[in-house]
Order: C-alpha cells, then sequence, then structure tokens
C-alpha cells in the first residue's frame, strides 16, 4: 500500500514539475512570441545553468522525469557531465558534456534519418 | 492623371479567366465558384514546389481554352509568384510557346499583372495577354515558416496561405469587364516588424494607394460598387478601414478583403486567406462572375508583403505595397475625368 | 531614404492586435506536458523494474525512447497536432526536440539525402547542440579551474 501511495507521488511530482516547465514556456510563447528553437535554446541554458550553480540537480531528485525529460533536463545532463569530467582532469572536463548527451544526439540523429526516409511530410488541414 | 494613375483609353477586356484551387479552398464559401477544385494538394505531382507550378500553367491553359483562342493569339504571358527566382511562374510558362514576362510584388502579383496587361494593349503594344499567379499553403510553408510537421503553434494574427492559382486573359477586344484605370502603389513601411501579422504591415500601403487613387481620379467610395483588398485578413481590414477613415473615406460598407472571404469563418485559421493566390483565385472566380452577371464598378487591389526570410530575420520592418485596377461592367463607354 | 516607422500606428495595433487566449493554452500545456513527463516516469520504473537498469544508463535509456516516439509520431504526422493544441507542453520535453529534428529532415527529402535530410535536419535543432556543447565546455572548464585550486 505504501508502495502504490509512494509511486502515486512520484508520477504527481512528475507531471506537476513538468507540466510547470511548459507552462513558463507557454507564458514566453504568449509574451514574448518566441520561436520553437529560441525556447528550447533558452530552456537548455537555463538546466545548464542552474545545474552550474547546483540547483537543477535538486529538481531533479524531487521530480524524476518532471525535471530530466523537458529540454532544460538536457541541458543539466550536460552540465553535469563537464563537472564530473572537471573532478578527473582538463580532457574530460571538455568531453564530460558531450559524452554525457551523446544518447540522446546520437538516438535523435539516427531516428531522425530513419523516419525522414520512411515518412513523407502531410500538408496541413487547419 | 496624376503620379502613378492611368487612365485606359481603349478600356482592355477581360475575355476570359480559369480558377485552380486545393482541398481546402474547394470546400470553403468560394468553392462553388472555382472552376477546378483538387482534391489532393500535390495535384498528382511528387514534390509541393511541381504542385504549385502544375496548377498555374493549368489555370493559364485554360483560361486561354476558354477565351475560344490557342496560344498564337496570346502575345505575353505576365505571371509571378512568391516562391524565391519566381520559379513556378517562369518554370509555368516554359510550357508554352509565349513571351513570358516575369513579375515580382509579393501577394500583389495579381493587380500588379492585370495592370502592367492592360497597358501594353493600351498602348497598343499587345493584342491579348494573360495574367496569372499563384501559390501553395505547404510550399510558401516551407519557405517562409517552419517545417510542415513541426508542432508549433500559430499565433492569432497569422493567416494562411490560399493553395491555388487564377488566370485572367485580356484583350483589346472582346466583350466582358473593361479595365479602365489603374494606380500603381507605393512601397510603404510603417515599421511593422512582427512577420505574423502581415495585415497590420500591409493596411498601410493599402489605405496610401486607395487614397492617392481617390485623390488623382477625384472619386468617392460612393462611385464604386465592391472595393476589393488582397489579403488583408480580418484584423488588416480592420486597420485599413480605421485608416481611410482618419483621411476622411468611409469604405467599410464596400470594403470586401478576399482573405476574409476565401475560408469558413469557423476553419478560418484566425484572420483568414493570405498569398498570391488568395486574390488571384476570388478575382477570377467569385467577382468574374459577379462582374459577367451585373453591372458593377470595382477597385480590386492585391496587397503584397516585400519580405524576405532574410531582411525579417536581420530585424527589419515589413514594407510592403499595394496596386489598383478599376474593373468596369457596366455598358457603354466609361467616362474619361 | 528609408521611411520613419509611424509611432502613432505602431501603438495602435500593439494595442489591437488579436493575442492568445492566455488561460487555456496554458491549461493545455501543462496537461499535455505533464503527461509526456510521466510518460518518462513510467518508462523509468519500468526499466529499472524489468531490465534493472539505473543512474546514466537508465536516464539515457529513456531519452531514447522518448526520442523513438517523438519522432515516430512526427512521421506519422501526429506531432503538429498536438503541438498546434498544447504549444509549449509538446515543445520542451525532449520529444519536441525529436520533433524539431525530424520535421525539416523529412520535409527536405525532396532536395535529396546530403543536402535535403542531412544538412536540414539541423535547421531547428541544431542552435540546441551549438549551445549545449558550448555551455557544457565552459562549465566543465570553470570547474576544472576552480578544483585547481
Amino acid at each position: 500500500m505504501q508502495i502504490i501511495v509512494s509511486v502515486l507521488i512520484t508520477f504527481f511530482k512528475a507531471f506537476v514539475v513538468g507540466g510547470g516547465i511548459c507552462v513558463i514556456a507557454q507564458l514566453l510563447i504568449n509574451l514574448t512570441k518566441m520561436t520553437t528553437a529560441r525556447i528550447l535554446v533558452s530552456f537548455l541554458l537555463a538546466g545548464a545553468l542552474l545545474q552550474a550553480v547546483g540547483l537543477y540537480e535538486k529538481l531533479v531528485d524531487f521530480a524524476g522525469a518532471g525535471a530530466t525529460v523537458p529540454i532544460s533536463g538536457f541541458g543539466y545532463l550536460l552540465a553535469e557531465g563537464a563537472i564530473r569530467g572537471a573532478k578527473i582532469d582538463l580532457y574530460h572536463a571538455i568531453t564530460g558534456g558531450i559524452s554525457a548527451g551523446a544518447a540522446g544526439i546520437a538516438s535523435a540523429i539516427v531516428f531522425g534519418y530513419l523516419f525522414a526516409v520512411l515518412f513523407n511530410a502531410k500538408t496541413k488541414k487547419n | 492623371m496624376g503620379r502613378g494613375t492611368v487612365y485606359f483609353k481603349s478600356a482592355p477586356r477581360i475575355i476570359a479567366t480559369y480558377t485552380v484551387g486545393g482541398p481546402k479552398e474547394s470546400e470553403g464559401p468560394l468553392g462553388k465558384y472555382l472552376h477546378q477544385r483538387l482534391s489532393d494538394d500535390k495535384f498528382g505531382e511528387k514534390t509541393f514546389e511541381k504542385a504549385e507550378r502544375k496548377m498555374l500553367s493549368y489555370a493559364i491553359d485554360h483560361a486561354v481554352l476558354s477565351s475560344a483562342r490557342n496560344f498564337d493569339g496570346i502575345d505575353a504571358v505576365l505571371s509571378g509568384d512568391l516562391l524565391n527566382q519566381i520559379v513556378s511562374a517562369s518554370f509555368a510558362a516554359r510550357e508554352f510557346d509565349v513571351p513570358f514576362i516575369g513579375l515580382y510584388s509579393a501577394c500583389s502579383t495579381m493587380s500588379e499583372s492585370l495592370s502592367l496587361g492592360a497597358c501594353l494593349i493600351d498602348g497598343g503594344y499587345m493584342d491579348t495577354v494573360v495574367c496569372a499567379t499563384g501559390s501553395h499553403f505547404a510550399s510558401a510553408e516551407r519557405q517562409y515558416r517552419f517545417p510542415l510537421e513541426l508542432g508549433c503553434t500559430r499565433p492569432p494574427c497569422a493567416q494562411w496561405t490560399v493553395t491555388g492559382a487564377g488566370a485572367t486573359v485580356l484583350s483589346k477586344e472582346g466583350n466582358g469587364p473593361k479595365i479602365t484605370m489603374a494606380t500603381f502603389g507605393r512601397v510603404v513601411d510603417f515599421g511593422v516588424t512582427d512577420v505574423n501579422n502581415m495585415g497590420a504591415a500591409m493596411a498601410p500601403a493599402a489605405a496610401d494607394t486607395l487614397y492617392r487613387h481617390f485623390r488623382e481620379t477625384d472619386s468617392r467610395p460612393e462611385d464604386y460598387d465592391y472595393i476589393v483588398t488582397g489579403d488583408l485578413g480580418a484584423y488588416g481590414s480592420s486597420l485599413m478601414d480605421a485608416l481611410m477613415k482618419d483621411k476622411g473615406y468611409s469604405i467599410s460598407s464596400r470594403h470586401m478583403d478576399c482573405g476574409k472571404m476565401v475560408y469558413h469563418p469557423a476553419e478560418t485559421e484566425f484572420q483568414g486567406g493570405s498569398g498570391a493566390g488568395c486574390s488571384a483565385i476570388t478575382l477570377n472566380s467569385y467577382f468574374y462572375r459577379e462582374l459577367t452577371q451585373k453591372p458593377i464598378k470595382m477597385i480590386f487591389m492585391a496587397t503584397g508583403a516585400l519580405l524576405s526570410t532574410t531582411t525579417s530575420q536581420q530585424g527589419e520592418s515589413v514594407p510592403a505595397i499595394s496596386h489598383l485596377v478599376v474593373i468596369d461592367s457596366r455598358r457603354g463607354e466609361a467616362k474619361c475625368r | 531614404m528609408k521611411q520613419k516607422p509611424n509611432e502613432k500606428y505602431l501603438q495602435f495595433v500593439s494595442a489591437t492586435t488579436p493575442t492568445t487566449k492566455e488561460r487555456r493554452t496554458l491549461l493545455h500545456a501543462f496537461f499535455i506536458g505533464g503527461t509526456i513527463c510521466s510518460v518518462g516516469q513510467f518508462l523509468r520504473y519500468m526499466l529499472s523494474y524489468w531490465a534493472g537498469l539505473s543512474g546514466d544508463t537508465l536516464a539515457g535509456t529513456v531519452s531514447v525512447i522518448l526520442i523513438f516516439l517523438g519522432s515516430l509520431l512526427t512521421g506519422l504526422g501526429v506531432y503538429d497536432r498536438i503541438g498546434k493544441f498544447s504549444g509549449g507542453g509538446s515543445i520542451v520535453p525532449i520529444t519536441g526536440f525529436a520533433n524539431s529534428v525530424v520535421s525539416p529532415a523529412m520535409e527536405f527529402k525532396s532536395e535529396g539525402y546530403v543536402y535535403g535530410v542531412a544538412a536540414k535536419m539541423f535547421v531547428i535543432a541544431g542552435p540546441i547542440i551549438v549551445y549545449g556543447v558550448l555551455s557544457s565546455v565552459v562549465i566543465g572548464l570553470i570547474y576544472y579551474v576552480a578544483y585547481l585550486f
């Protein structure tokens, strides 16, 4: 019983934090007419910066996927990898970030290519 | 008669028109007036660009066919479109053995081609010309905005590029509505930088041309049954009415906008249609029918935003233009002032 | 000579331009964004329970699966519909990143597999990679220098 409750609470936290981050993005869209690329870049940088000062980690511990699934979680991943690398040596300080983000970048390229080959762009009806 | 306003003594006639519209346009309020309704917006072609040029050449071909002439009797094709280097128009003209005059005036191309065509005929240089233009939602979206499958939101001031093409055959003689006057537009830029708010960028240009036309021909809005703008959309139209009111002309009761007419309000992408095809299909289907059935004197002024993706990314504002033609289907000689 | 901006007109325009109905779009963004994150949380549970993954491997695998799903939905022509409905709710999650990679790649297939698919793939997502790599290297270097002292 306790397990079920804790699982539900975890889901609730992920939902609320993840949804909350998206609401901030929507607010930016409504108020500043930002385009997709700008929003993605700002959230990525925000995640990386927050992790650089050690804050985003705490959000991840609290909300799990609610903090890692948004693109700011990708920024967190990169920053965290770089910080971990910096503890080893200069070489790893430089490569650490991209190594940590390798799964995301590789899969985006592979699946992107795959589905671009398989499917054709369709026009919009509305 | 004044700077930029010309009067056509011989009053060239519109002897035939033809329009092709995409699926969304065919379902819209103007669908029943279109000559050719497409169920597939690729028109059987592999790419949207090929579909756009096929629509354009199809419209030109069938307009000439329905004018009961063949291409030997056509002196020139005046055409343009929205794609870079006006490829749709020139590639469409590749199929015809006729001199081709490529034009670019963004979405104002329809009225630019009509006014230049009328000049060529009235000057006695040519007997019969075809004026045509078109646009395609998907190819315009690819060039100006985002990939089709990108999950982005459209702001509520945005418009929807019309998929369609229209062609008009102008001739020295024949029966049909006359083109009696034209006023060439100035490039007007009030400093609007939002590329999604085209209505606001173009309304000042339309108001400027219309104001100059009224001044230079000493006419009033009451002299015309319709004042038809190209693709200002609902919001842009209200801006234009307000700008004209400031100058002392009340046009809202006879002002119609092709962009507002082309889609049902429910399916309207917020503000209505836009694109070169928008005014081309509306003029050549609905208004041509009105003109041939009733004695009407109308102003047709397509509106164009003269921007490119480069200029907008570099933060430039959006200059706009609007060319105006007067089309008259009343019997008897048009009065020369 | 450049025309001067007509300030009076611009003010009028910015005051009257129709704007997004805010409360509804925020609600949509919240629910779709929250749902996508919950799917991520579900995957975390499943993968750690059934596959015994943990730490970086777990986080990475969840991202890969979500990117797969985002790409697939884009390919099927569903993601742009979700995007129209939810706005920021489907842009910000990692699935939105996948959408921004797949959509131009699909679209520009007509220009070939080198200049079309491959070159246009990062038209929108490229800046993310660029700034992601830049920021991570800068942070890494700062921390490296900090650890020296």
